[in-house]
């Protein structure tokens, strides 16, 4: 998630891409979350695959980096990995082959292709439609979407906030680094990575303090408020008509063909 | 009408070392007083107690024509007396420099229009227009500390209380915030070990030491 975050490469990213970039960012977040729905109650796997294609064409209008979307999207691959591996094997149904004495059945191997397929499809449409975007325009469009202020702040201020405490983390690390420390399994390296934590802590609280002081000084009474307004313009409503009828047509095809798999 | 009169200010931080016996500092409109003294002598703490973000032990705040104790007196001085942080990370905390520069105005009740309207309009005087779109924590150096000049002014300030204000500054900025600096009629209270911006921009100066404050 540090990439949400800190929008070291999403900027360069979204900067000159013509597509995916125009839409108003309310709508984008909409239509992820819409689409993870959808796919999860999609179950044929000819379905899901043709759900996978969708959200793979997004990738191109997004305008971010092939490789590197790829690249994230396997990195969520790790998390469930083990899971589809384990999958055939614990799942009871029609022996298909088996490993070291353990035998695998058809409906487990149905089973994990059918999460692999949704979880890819659902990450793949959320990197396409909202990894690319400034952290900020999320925030505001969180904000738009009357997902409650405190939630929307806590998020602003972590944008603002977590590169200047990746600073101070750094120089605390330079400092140990430039006295000769190097870590190692010792309880010297267990307490100076103490210290190093407590120390953050300790300067973030005085930040946040001087930084509530500097927030007064302009008047700060308790609410924050947001300056610009996204608006929804026909380009959106076309882009959304159309995502809408392609996630109907995929959970149409889904009925049909579970009803009829002939 | 003296804008801010400290007056015999006692201070001392929780569990620490008494910083200020006997403070004594008046402001006139249009004055210009620089501050210096040793480090840990208390001269933020002076900028602080003015606009109450500290309160003293014993003596007395008046601001603009009153006596300042309590947290809600201190919500005009605040607006009327403009304090510029030394550190400007603690000061720009908003994603965008507009959406900075227009939250003192928005919390002045102004709408989004006129704080716009205003954002431009300060932006433009410190010919800092090209910044108004850009993300805070990736500007430079140079850049933050203009920009937490130019959200101090959105407020309207009568006077300004600037708190280092060169700290890390490279020449070409520093001779740019001198050259605003002198250009504002605003009464100005400069805290600052930097002998060449307390002669362009006040030549006043007093000198706290042990507490006190005496003219150089």
């Amino acid at each position: 998630m540090t990439h949400v975050l800190t929008g070291a490469e999403t900027e360069a990213g979204a900067r000159h891409l013509p597509g995916l970039s125009d839409r108003d960012p309310r709508l984008r977040i909409v239509l992820a979350v819409a689409f993870a729905i959808t796919v999860v109650s999609l179950s044929d796997l000819r379905v899901l695959v043709v759900a996978l294609a969708c959200a793979g064409c997004l990738v191109p209008l997004s305008g971010l980096p092939v490789g590197l979307t790829l690249r994230r999207m396997l990195a969520m691959d790790g998390f469930v990995i083990a899971m589809l591996l384990l999958l055939p094997f614990s799942v009871p149904g029609t022996p298909l082959f088996s490993v070291w004495g353990l035998t695998a059945s058809r409906e487990g191997l149905v089973h994990a292709v059918e999460i692999g397929l949704t979880a890819n499809a659902a990450v793949l449409a959320l990197l396409t439609l909202v990894g690319g975007m400034e952290p900020v325009t999320v925030g505001h469009a969180l904000h738009a979407l009357k997902v409650p202020e405190r939630l929307v702040h806590l998020m602003m201020f972590t944008i603002r906030y977590v590169d200047v405490l990746r600073d101070e983390t750094q120089r605390l690390r330079v400092a140990m680094k430039v006295r000769g420390f190097r870590p190692g399994t010792n309880w010297h390296t267990y307490r100076s990575y103490g210290y190093l934590v407590g120390m953050l802590l300790v300067r973030s609280v005085e930040r946040s303090e001087r930084i509530l002081a500097a927030m007064k000084c302009r008047g700060f009474s308790g609410r924050l408020v947001l300056l610009e307004q996204p608006r929804m313009r026909a380009g959106d409503w076309v882009f959304a008509a159309l995502a809408a009828s392609v996630m109907l047509a995929l959970l149409a095809a889904n009925v049909w063909l579970v009803h009829d798999p002939a | 009408m003296t804008l801010l009169e400290l007056r015999d200010i006692h201070f001392a931080y929780p569990g620490g070392a008494t910083v200020l016996e006997g403070a004594t500092l008046s402001v006139e409109p249009g004055q210009r007083v620089a501050v210096t003294g040793p480090n840990g002598a208390g001269k933020s703490t002076l900028l602080k107690l003015a606009v109450g973000l500290v309160q003293p032990a014993k003596g007395t705040v008046r601001a603009f024509g009153s006596v300042r104790t309590c947290e809600a007196d201190f919500v005009e001085v605040r607006r009327r007396a403009g304090l510029v942080f030394q550190d400007p990370d603690d000061q720009l905390f908003s994603p965008t420099v507009a959406e900075d520069v227009a939250f003192g105005p928005l919390n002045l009740g102004r709408t989004r229009d006129e704080a716009l309207a205003i954002v431009d309009d300060v932006l433009g005087r410190l010919e800092l227009g090209h910044l108004r779109t850009r993300v805070t924590h990736r500007l430079s150096g140079g850049e933050k500390r203009l920009v937490t000049l130019a959200c101090v002014l959105a407020m309207e300030p009568d006077m300004l209380l600037l708190d280092e204000p060169t700290n890390a500054l490279d020449t070409a900025n520093r001779a740019r915030l001198i050259e605003i600096l002198q250009g504002l009629d605003q009464a100005i209270v400069l805290v600052s070990h930097d002998d060449g911006l307390q002669q362009a921009v006040a030549p006043d100066r007093l000198v706290l030491e042990e507490g006190r404050l005496r003219a150089l």
